[in-house]
């Protein structure tokens, strides 16, 4: 694998946009799907006879069904507002980077088959047959988009550029043209539970490590706690939470939430995954069948309260997606949100004087908060406007004394997406991940410099795997990226609050 | 009955009913198609009305525009208010007697000319000049603001360079409503520039110009956030 070779772009001190560098991407190009991960999902195996025919059926079908899909695709103007608002483009100067040529990759299509202009006149207005070559570009300029929605927030009509890739996902894999590390992944889901693989025994036994880890810490019988009936909150965690680092930190972290405040909580083996790759591939069956899992265990084990762990895209799809796919919830507690982020219980925690913290614990690290894109994006918290910027601050805030935000303009709802977002986070996409990390790379070195920031918290399982791979490519210390709830680890105080 | 009245006033009635039927035809796909999911953007209001708000924000004051590029939002704006301006400064030619807004407006309806030329200009000199919005840019693009650059251009040199006669021109556009057909007076500049609306007003339905229903249709800026409040099922 190429993946040695790999060059981060230099810090620039003023970030400037860059001059095109035409195909500059065109080699980034994710492992397919093998035939039985594909099927797996009900999708064909490989590339079907008569593609390209059912693949423009598939467009019709999909814009018929999907009004955002429909205006996106027949809004557009071409006015360039959202040319400079992608990382990928920042970090690689490929013009089909630009949120809008991306978009047109899909677009040139519907036009062809779709629009009186495009069967008239293909040329003139931009419309082109879908050809092999067409669907190459798809498969490679589809997988690099992280589907962060920056270039939404930008756009005169709010066109998403998120829903074209997971639309032009979609009509890929109803051909037998599916990525494999997506794809993959699902199976994984439907078969054992969570994206890792990882079986209810083994996980069984991670907790029980991690609950000898912690005792063995704090002198604190700190429970991790698995499909345990009558339980009052079921936690629903990025699987990558149950070993991978810095990840764990997080769990530690809830799991003495839980136990400072005296709230009973599980896991459950059944639903042992709060992320939702159905949503990376625009699958709404997908989507659904995963969150079912969330469903079930909740009424199996009888839970009152649903929490989501630290996850960006999870967030986004049980905050903005679950009440729709696998509500209503009216099984359960209806005084609190359904359902909830961690942060907006440990912050209700923290405001109503229930837990406490030893900030100073924390005083080895100069903090930063990175927004990750579906948080700050696709959700919200605590009910009010801009609460999932707020919040997640606060807590860092209470938790530790030296904070410093980034520069306004990357972060906040104008946040740069890490890189490795939307189902991308994947090691034959590493010159991808690294270049379009430049952005949030660039923002992070202003407040080390100026502040001395050793330590840049986020919510999210792909972020934190993200950034632990490519910091170093940018000469920081892959230990700088971990979570808020690891802050929170590190300085609540166990035992009796008085 | 001169043959020109004859070709214009049936033109006009063609480009009208394309654009009627093709407009209508268009917001009722956008209608009928389901927004399966909620997925507006931030900053989302938390009520169906504060989105309302938002949209009404969006069309008037371009405000995703502005925090993106202010160039962009300069030019566009410019062209968008006065083009507003000057459709209204043009309804008194189709109605006797003139409400009063429209009386009002007919001397910023004149600046509002020169201003259009201006932001079309800015436009299309960031097509040329700008090179990630060359890359992006067709040929319709292109064609599109020749367009309205001509239109707006023909317009001015009727007030400034070759006069026709507004009163029989009005008198033509009032028969045209009542279908009551009068003398269209056969000047070329006239000609131009009716010809060139009626392509404009039959090619609306059928190109980006969609966008102007299709931001009330965007479901990233007209739902409320409100997804754990309001159970949403796709209509």
């Amino acid at each position: 694998m190429a993946t040695a070779a790999v060059q981060a772009p230099p810090l620039r001190e003023y970030p400037v946009i860059p001059i095109l560098a035409r195909d500059a991407m065109a080699g980034s190009r994710p492992y397919p799907a093998s035939e039985k991960m594909n099927e797996a999902l009900g999708f064909p195996g490989k590339l079907v006879d008569g593609w390209r025919e059912k693949a423009v059926l598939k467009i019709g079908e999909l814009v018929a069904k999907n009004r955002g899909l429909r205006v996106f695709l027949d809004a557009c103007v071409h006015c360039g507002a959202c040319t400079d608002k992608c990382h990928y483009f920042l970090g690689t100067g490929d013009p089909k980077n630009m949120p809008v040529a991306r978009q047109d990759l899909f677009r040139k299509v519907y036009r062809r088959y779709f629009t009186l202009g495009g069967k008239l006149f293909p040329k003139l207005v931009g419309a082109e047959d879908l050809t092999e070559s067409v669907l190459e570009d798809w498969y490679r300029y589809f997988n690099q988009c992280s589907e962060c929605r920056r270039c939404s927030v930008y756009c005169p009509y709010g066109i998403d550029t998120a829903e074209i890739t997971m639309a032009a996902k979609e009509v890929m894999d109803s051909i037998g043209v599916g990525q494999k590390y997506t794809n993959e992944i699902i199976g994984k889901v439907h078969k054992i539970g969570n994206n890792l693989g990882l079986p209810g025994p083994a996980l069984k036994n991670t907790l029980e490590t991690l609950e000898e880890e912690v005792k063995e810490e704090t002198g604190q019988d700190v429970r991790f706690p698995l499909d345990e009936k009558g339980a009052e909150v079921l936690v629903v965690t990025p699987s990558a939470d149950f070993f991978a680092e810095p990840h764990v930190y997080s769990l530690v972290g809830y799991a003495k939430v839980f136990h400072a405040a005296g709230i009973r909580w599980t896991l459950s083996s059944h639903a042992s995954e709060a992320a939702n790759f159905g949503v990376f591939i625009g699958s709404q069956a997908q989507m659904k069948a995963i969150a079912g899992r969330v469903r079930e265990a909740a009424l199996e084990l009888g839970v009152r309260r649903l929490v989501v762990g630290e996850c960006g895209h999870a967030w986004r799809v049980a905050y903005s997606f679950w009440n729709t796919l696998i509500g209503p919830f009216d099984f359960l507690d209806s005084r609190y949100p359904v359902p909830q982020h961690i942060c907006e219980l440990t912050y209700d925690l923290i405001e109503r004087g229930a837990i406490t913290f030893d900030r100073e614990k924390n005083d080895a690290h100069v903090v930063t908060f990175h927004d990750s894109c579906n948080v700050a994006r696709a959700s919200g918290m605590g009910g009010l406007p801009r609460g999932q910027f707020i919040i997640p601050r606060a807590v860092i805030r209470a938790a530790a004394n030296h904070f410093h935000d980034m520069a306004p303009e990357t972060i906040h709802e104008h946040t740069f997406c890490c890189g490795g977002g939307g189902g991308l986070l994947t090691d034959e996409l590493l010159e991808l991940r690294v270049k379009g990390a430049l952005p949030r790379m660039e923002a992070l070195q202003k407040v080390v410099d100026e502040h001395g920031v050793n330590f840049m918290a986020t919510i999210c399982a792909i972020c934190k795997a993200q950034f632990a791979k490519v910091l170093p490519y940018y000469k920081f210390d892959m230990g700088m990226i971990g979570g808020v709830h690891q802050l929170v680890s590190n300085a609540i105080r166990l035992g009796r609050n008085d | 009955m001169p043959v020109l009245t004859i070709v214009y006033a049936c033109l006009f009635y063609a480009a009208a009913a394309v654009l009627v039927a093709g407009f209508a035809w268009k917001v009722a796909e956008y209608w009928r198609a389901p927004a399966p999911l909620k997925i507006p953007t931030t900053p989302a209001p938390a009520t169906p009305a504060g989105a309302a708000v938002r949209v009404a924000r969006e069309v008037v004051l371009f405000e995703s525009l502005f925090r993106a590029n202010k160039w962009i939002w300069l030019f566009g704006w410019l062209f968008h208010v006065a083009l507003a301006l000057v459709l209204l400064r043009h309804l008194r030619y189709f109605q006797d007697p003139v409400w009063g807004v429209v009386a009002l407006a007919q001397p910023f309806g004149i600046y509002a000319g020169f201003a259009m030329l201006a932001g079309l200009a800015g436009l299309w000199a960031r097509r040329f000049l700008v090179e990630r919005i060359r890359y992006i840019s067709t040929a319709s693009d292109h064609l599109m603001l020749a367009l309205l650059v001509a239109i707006a251009a023909s317009g001015l040199a009727m007030k400034y360079v070759a006069h026709t006669d507004v009163v029989a021109v009005k008198a033509f556009m009032l028969g045209l409503l009542v279908f009551d057909w009068q003398p269209l007076p056969a000047d070329p500049v006239l000609l131009v520039h009716l010809a060139l609306v009626a392509l404009l007003m039959a090619v609306f339905p059928a190109s980006k110009l969609l966008h102007a229903p299709g931001v009330f249709f965007s479901p990233t800026r007209n739902q409320a956030d409100d997804s754990r409040e309001r159970r949403h099922v796709a209509a």
